[in-house]
């Protein structure tokens, strides 16, 4: 019913108004079901009033018309589940997690909840732990496990990855596209850097924040880890780096959620902990923040996981909150030039899409132009599995004309994944926004 | 420190848009945040001043009504010229996606329904559709399409004794899309004129989308001199998929507004967000604002009655955001800036008191579609917007409030949506940058 529907006759009975959102308070159907161990999302369901707004918002359906999109996946699916006898419908793995549908509802439907938990059912009870689908999936999702073993001996995984028959390999039993160029490992990873370094440059009593470096930070773009630390130390504080494993964002993304639930408890304990010693945490990627923000506490409920929540913060949006870090560049001077920022998904979702962009136009010799709200379609592991690469391509394609008509030749992102697509559609270089403050605000860097 | 600027506006819709643009063209450092897509994404595209009197009337010049309304109507405070000026800054930002600056006179645009609504502003798209328009009218409809039943529409408008003759046929949209598709993917292969396969009697065949839109809509042409589709006539490209259908229909095309998700009030918010940008606003979004916080926050006690920073707060983390001054544009029951539950009616942000019955069983009128006290909800302000206490007194000295979180008026029986949130935007938006400027 819209308001454009103003019949010639105002008593006209199709005219039914705003009764039904008060009428709606009368109704608390929480009460209704006996309290039960599973996660129930029905008064999330049934607060959607199918306006189709996450719709229209989903990159995904966007481009692939076989994709129902994301009411269908939330609250449409819930209540198809709930009947007994009522299959996962399969598309919900064609859902790329850019958690775009749950910022667009008026409504505050969960629904990249909804997706997740059909997700991780759907791959628990309905896929074949032998199928190709699910080893990939599997591996995808376990980068960490990859890149640990990769990174040992970088040279040789970087150049066994380059190989055509590993790109075969990949692409025809496994289903990995050929298409991407493998990130390369680092020689030598953010945590060996750290160590060798000696731990804290800086240590404080009341300026303390505990570092999530996430996977990508540590053993592909180190340069990203050490511009964040020594920032912060610009600023005095002390950076502690916990042990960690990986955020969980691939986990969710693949339905792996024994898996991701592994890590989270592992993530919750050992930052929890720093909490109560008056730390905060701090992530350089995006998709990190948001897993430990928003993903914990909907999907598990360890000890410390609302705190976890509550003290996460992305890097420069807690120093624009408690330093005056736009005086601080207003201060400064670089020689960065003129950049094209994309806003990662998950950035957008946790408010964060124009920071970049800010704080670059209070810094003298650098600039940033946002090249629009489009996803990037990458989307972690969903750009890289041979089925969706066309998919991510097109996804993508709206971001790679607008990165080519700015008025820029080098790009910037806060997301390692966007990064590689950004780089992929178009060659150029990108850089994340923590290196350039790194370039204006740290006077001696280590690199 | 800490994020700061001259201005912050909470609320992301028409009215918090339209302050942010008004400050912002004053030299005010504005900053938008926003918690979801306003109500925008569903709102027809129409701007509304007002289309009904009090007693259910039609009106023809809603300028002249103005003066008619309540002392407590949200036009009355900003008066007639604050309307003229809001709609010469609306213009201004959008350019010629929109008509009817021409006239005082409401237009009368056809809805999906086949009823006519009394308007200020409509899309371009929606021009050739005009009711008082005496060609002869087809409306096509897609199978697809549930929510447009176009030849029940061309019957009401008959009915309804439009000057024309208007005939409504359904047809299939060419090419093989989802039968349930959003309108939106079809207008994303109109904007990009994708090809679409097409079966004739024993072949089939590659057509440009518009193209074979226009030949399926031929035969059922029958000398109509204008077509009206649902509103999916390209998101992006509006204008240009319309020119490419006239060209090959030989017939004016127009769009009919359509419920949400509604293609025309995206359209819009685009507009409204480019204007805003270039203006140099600021937009943060995607959480929502959840409380204040006062000069003197840790005594307690704040002689200046001054707002010092609002706070966003994302799972347990609180932002603030510092400001000299600020304009509530937070909507109404629907867009979440007013709340009620059992025990009451209220402005959740800075508790900002919203008079309401204490019974809640005189929050309706018996009569479903009678005169209900709820559609009135809102927070009563003073002369220069800012809402008012019990006492009659300003909340704080540097809080003005805009659009449907303001009580006084019933948007949807007098068609004034827009144009309240317009207006109001633009006076709170405008008055909170003149003491900022002051200020400096
Ligand atoms: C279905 C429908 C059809 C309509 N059709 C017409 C029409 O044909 N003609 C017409 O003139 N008008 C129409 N309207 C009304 C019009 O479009 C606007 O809804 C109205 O002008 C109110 O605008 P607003 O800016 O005051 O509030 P809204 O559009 O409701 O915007 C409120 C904004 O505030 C944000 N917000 C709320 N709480 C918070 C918070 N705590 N923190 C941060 N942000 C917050 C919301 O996310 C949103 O962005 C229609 C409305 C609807 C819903
Ligand atoms: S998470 Fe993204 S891809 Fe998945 S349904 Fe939502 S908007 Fe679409
Ligand atoms: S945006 Fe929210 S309310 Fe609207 S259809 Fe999607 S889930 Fe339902």
């Amino acid at each position: 019913m819209s308001d454009a529907e103003q019949p010639i006759d105002p008593n006209d009975a199709n005219d039914v108004r705003e009764e039904e959102t008060v009428a709606n308070d009368e109704f608390e159907p929480v009460q209704v079901f006996p309290e039960s161990e599973e996660m129930d999302l029905r008064p999330g369901s049934d607060d959607c009033y199918k306006c189709s707004t996450c719709d229209t918002e989903c990159p995904v359906a966007q481009v692939d018309d076989d994709f129902p999109g994301p009411k269908f996946q939330g609250p449409e699916q819930w209540r198809l589940k709930r009947k007994e006898d009522q299959d996962i419908d399969d598309s919900v793995m064609s859902c790329s997690n850019c958690m775009r549908c749950d910022s667009a509802c008026p409504s505050d439907v969960p629904l990249s909840q909804m997706h997740n938990t059909a997700r991780g059912e759907y791959v628990e009870t309905q896929m074949d732990k032998l199928s190709r689908e699910y080893v990939r999936n599997r591996i995808l999702a376990n980068y960490r496990t990859m890149a640990e073993l990769g990174s040992k001996v970088p040279r040789l995984t970087n150049f066994v990855m380059g190989l055509d028959v590993t790109k075969w390999f990949n692409e025809t039993v496994l289903g990995i596209t050929s298409e991407r160029e493998f990130p390369e490992f680092a020689e030598e990873t953010f945590r060996e850097w750290w160590r060798d370094r000696g731990g804290p440059g800086v240590r404080s009593e009341d300026k303390r924040v505990a570092y999530f470096h996430g996977c990508y930070s540590n053993y592909n773009t180190p340069e990203v880890g050490k511009a964040m630390v020594e920032v912060f130390e610009a600023f005095g504080y002390e950076v502690v780096v916990p042990k960690q494993r990986c955020s969980g964002t691939p986990m969710f993304a693949n339905g792996m959620l024994e898996d991701a639930k592994r890590a989270a408890g592992i993530n919750v304990e050992n930052f929890s902990g720093l909490i109560e010693e008056g730390y905060d945490v701090i992530a350089s990627c995006t998709s990190c923040s948001m897993s430990l923000r928003q993903e914990y506490p909907e999907l598990f409920s360890y000890d410390g996981t609302a705190s976890v929540a509550a003290h996460t913060y992305e890097a420069l949006e807690y120093l624009r909150v408690h330093e005056d870090l736009e005086g601080a560049l207003a201060e400064s001077e670089v020689d960065a030039g003129e950049f094209a920022y994309h806003a990662p998904c998950h950035a957008r979702n946790q408010g964060l899409d124009g920071q970049a962009v800010e704080l670059l136009d209070h810094l003298d010799g650098a600039d940033a132009e946002d090249v629009g709200p489009s996803c990037s379609g990458i989307s972690g592991t969903y750009g890289w599995k041979d089925e969706k690469y066309e998919t991510s391509m097109k996804i993508g394609a709206e971001m790679f004309e607008h990165m080519e008509a700015a008025d820029a030749e080098t790009g910037m992102t806060e997301c390692p994944t966007c990064a590689m697509q950004m780089e992929h559609g178009t060659g150029y270089e990108i850089r994340h926004p923590l290196e350039v403050l790194a370039d204006a605000l740290v006077d001696e860097r280590s690199d | 420190m800490a994020i700061e600027d001259d201005v912050v506006v909470i609320g992301g819709g028409i009215a918090g848009m339209t302050a942010a643009l008004a400050a912002a063209r004053e030299g005010a450092g504005v900053r938008l945040l926003a918690h979801k897509e306003s109500t925008l994404r569903s709102a027809s595209g129409l701007v509304d001043v007002l289309g009904y009197d009090a007693d259910e009337n039609l009106l023809s010049d809603p300028f002249e009504a103005v003066p008619d309304l309540p002392e407590s109507h949200p036009y009355r405070t900003v008066g007639v010229e604050g309307i003229r000026d809001a709609l010469a800054l609306f213009d201004d930002a959008v350019g010629d996606r929109y008509r009817g600056g021409h006239t005082d006179r409401n237009a009368l645009v056809p809805t999906h329904g086949g009823s006519v609504k009394p308007t200020a502003r409509y899309p371009a798209s929606a021009a050739a559709g005009l009711a008082s328009d005496s060609r002869d009218a087809l409306l096509v409809g897609f199978e697809t399409v549930t929510d447009f039943d176009a030849p029940l529409a061309a019957a009401h408008l008959e009915s309804a004794g439009v000057p024309f003759s208007v005939r409504g046929t359904v047809i299939s949209f060419p090419g093989d899309f989802r039968v349930d598709a959003k309108v939106t993917r079809y207008a994303d292969a109109l904007d990009a004129d994708e090809r679409v396969e097409v079966r004739g009697d024993g072949y089939s065949t590659k057509l440009p989308v518009r193209e074979a839109l226009a030949e399926a809509v031929k035969p059922h042409l029958r000398g109509a001199e204008r077509v009206g589709f649902p509103a999916l006539l390209g998101q992006h490209r509006p204008a240009e998929v319309r020119e490419s259908l006239e060209a090959e229909l030989g017939a004016a095309v127009f769009e009919v507004p359509m419920g949400p998700p509604s293609l025309p009030g995206m359209r819009l918010e685009g507009a409204l967000l480019s204007a805003s940008r270039e203006a140099g606003v600021r937009f943060t979004t995607g959480n929502p604002v959840v409380d204040y916080e006062t000069a003197d926050d840790r005594e307690g006690t704040d002689p200046d009655g001054r707002v010092a920073a609002v706070r966003v707060e994302r799972n347990g983390a609180a932002i603030p955001f510092h400001a000299d001054q600020f304009v509530l544009a937070t909507g109404g029951l629907v867009g979440k800036g007013i709340d009620s539950d059992r025990e009451g009616v209220a402005e959740p942000i800075f508790d900002c008191r919203v008079a309401h019955p204490s019974d809640r069983y005189d929050w309706f009128a018996d009569d479903a579609f009678g005169d209900h006290p709820f559609a009135r909800f809102g927070v009563d302000v003073d002369d220069d917007l800012r809402p008012l206490d019990s006492a009659g007194d300003a909340e704080f000295a540097n809080l003005r409030a805009a659009g449907a979180v303001l009580g006084g008026y019933d948007l949807a029986a007098e068609k004034s949506g827009s144009g309240v949130s317009l207006a109001t935007g633009r006076a709170a938006g405008l008055a909170a940058a003149r003491e900022v400027t002051n200020y400096s």
